[in-house]
């Protein structure tokens, strides 16, 4: 049979007329029945995609398709989509029905992508595994004893497993690119205030983006130069005109100059053969004719903790909504006021949601503020000037996605804080608001795939992609 | 330094936060919270008597629209997912008057 693996295959397999956008649908309906052990989709939206594709075919036979028709998309389970069910893996909005879509799925509907179902996350977008979900875990596809990563992890294992071209994650920490890594596709998370957060279930505001997973680096273009740019629903999207990515990644690569930070290829965490394949990109990439230079960055040790002050302390702020009134879960021990929110929000909200609203109530807490809320600010500062000085003298800094490949269920369990430093490389764009992408590049002789990632300045998405795709197109 | 938490601490956060928790979880809290907070203390090996804090993420400001009134969302949009409700209005249990 002929590939449509992504939206690039599938564009020619529509023009040839060999297939339709009903039959790929149906082709990916089948494989997410055959690979419902992965836990990657909490609900296929097989009517609406069924009636969509219908509508897709037609408009192809009088020429009047949009950008993205036959494309087949799954979005994570914490942005919202008009009339159908988001939860953000937690049982406190376990039965909640949009009332609006947000302007990410506007705008795919509006240039005809089909949206196929919502995939299964950690609660509230907070982990590294997914084992955080309210509605159990997803497996790595490449190997279903071990974690698919997260939280953006449904999201990730449906595209490595081919149950659809691509879906839609949201990164807060490494929350695309982790998963990316580890289940082997491509995960960009773009610079903060390129894509509208307008109906995406907020975690940590400052720190959150919707970007793209997908097979390849030209959809993850297509997607991007169609999701992004400035939306009257979010006043921290820039006003930037965005740029045709899947034409700029066409044009040809010029030579350009890497960084990269010594204490990260040192990091003793880092797993030795994941460092030794990096090390000989870089050198690789100099014998091509890049400039490539190791440089210091000072901050790699508080990226981690500055992020947990930050994250939890806007965490906390953002999920006082959840309040068991006006919509989602309500305990019916609830006798009163008080235990309305108390009972509704300990009943409805997972363990880690609890952890990271306590450590975030505490870090705004009087007394406190200054000591612990204020300094990560300040430090996120200071991350963020460093940045800002190595992009004056680089195009980009490649580093390694992750410390190691995907681990076994439960290997991180026990202790948050070491879950908590899966995230070491991938924190600092979020910190910067840089955009970064993770690239399926590297095969650890344990049989399973790892990333590695790139990060540019704010808003250079074009020639972040452009390289992305040199690179993965020669590898 | 001397752990920051303690089940007391734990009570006051829950409150403010309007989370329960059992004496096992409170346990638990005080131990994972004052193991964060070694964790994040590092921060303070960082000299930053001179920096300001980062607050906004943008360097854009003040992006307004018209100020013209729309019903995005109708009574019974609202209504739908409310845990218990009638026809017109969202229901909770008695707030007023509830002590004997």
């Amino acid at each position: 049979m002929q590939k449509f693996d992504t939206l690039q295959e599938t564009r020619k397999g529509l023009s040839d007329k060999s297939i339709s956008c009903t039959s790929v649908l149906r082709h990916f309906l089948s494989r997410i029945e055959e690979q419902k052990h992965l836990g990657a989709f909490l609900e296929v939206f097989t009517d609406s995609a069924i009636i969509k594709a219908a509508e897709v075919d037609e408009k192809l036979k009088t020429g009047k398709a949009g950008k993205l028709a036959g494309l087949v998309i799954a979005l994570k389970d914490n942005i919202c989509y008009k009339g159908h069910k988001v939860s953000a893996s937690s049982r406190i909005l376990e039965n909640f029905v949009s009332l609006y879509s947000s302007t990410v799925v506007e705008r795919l509907l509006a240039e005809d992508a089909i949206i196929i179902g919502r995939c299964n996350c950690d609660e509230f977008a907070m982990g590294s595994s997914n084992e955080n979900s309210a509605f159990g875990p997803v497996k790595n596809p490449h190997d279903i004893k071990r974690v698919s990563g997260g939280s953006s992890g449904g999201s990730t294992a449906a595209v490595a497993a081919r149950l659809c071209h691509a879906a839609l994650g949201t990164d807060t920490g490494g929350s695309i690119r982790q998963p990316a890594s580890f289940c082997g596709v491509v995960g960009m998370k773009p610079t903060y205030g390129r894509v509208s957060r307008y109906g995406i279930v907020a975690y940590a505001s400052s720190f959150d983006q919707v970007g793209p997973l997908t097979l390849c680096v030209e959809d993850a273009a297509s997607i991007l130069e169609v999701i992004g740019g400035c939306d009257e629903f979010d006043p921290t999207v820039s006003s930037k005109p965005i740029p045709a990515y899947s034409e700029e990644i066409e044009k040809a690569q010029p030579p350009v100059k890497i960084a990269y930070i010594k204490e990260c290829i040192e990091h003793e965490g880092l797993d030795p053969e994941i460092r030794a394949f990096v090390q000989n990109l870089l050198k690789r990439l100099e014998a091509e004719g890049h400039t490539v230079e190791a440089i210091d960055f000072p901050y790699l040790d508080y990226l981690v903790p500055a992020y947990y002050v930050l994250t939890t302390a806007e965490a906390s702020s953002n999920l006082a909504r959840y309040d068991g009134v006006h919509f989602g879960y309500r305990s019916p021990k609830a006798f009163d006021l008080e235990s309305t929110y108390k009972k509704s929000r300990s009943e409805g909200f997972g363990i880690e949601v609890k952890r990271r609203i306590m450590l975030g109530t505490f870090v705004l807490s009087e007394g406190y503020y200054d000591a612990y809320y204020s300094k990560g600010q300040k430090v996120r500062r200071l991350i963020q000037e460093k940045t800002g000085e190595i992009f004056s003298k680089y195009d980009f800094i490649m580093l390694p996605t992750t410390p190691g490949t995907a681990f076994e269920f439960g290997a991180n369990s026990a202790d948050p804080i070491k879950m908590y430093l899966e995230d070491i490389f991938t924190v600092h764009a979020n910190h910067a608001g840089i955009p970064a992408i993770s690239l399926p590049l590297g095969k650890h002789s344990n049989g399973l795939p790892f990333g590695v990632q790139i990060m540019a300045d704010h808003f250079n998405e074009a020639s972040l992609l452009r390289f992305s795709k040199s690179l993965l197109n020669n590898a | 330094m001397s752990p920051k938490i303690d089940k007391d601490t734990v009570d006051r956060l829950a409150h403010l936060a309007r989370l329960e928790f059992n004496e096992t979880e409170k346990a638990e809290l005080v131990q994972n919270m004052n193991r964060m907070l070694v964790f994040v203390d590092k921060l303070n090996e960082l000299n930053t008597d001179k920096v300001e804090p980062l607050i906004y993420m943008c360097d854009e400001v003040n992006i307004l629209r018209e100020d013209v009134m729309k019903v995005t969302i109708t009574q019974k949009e609202a209504l739908m997912n409310a845990p218990q409700k009638d026809s017109d209005y969202i229901k909770v249990p008695k707030v007023v008057d509830n002590k004997k």
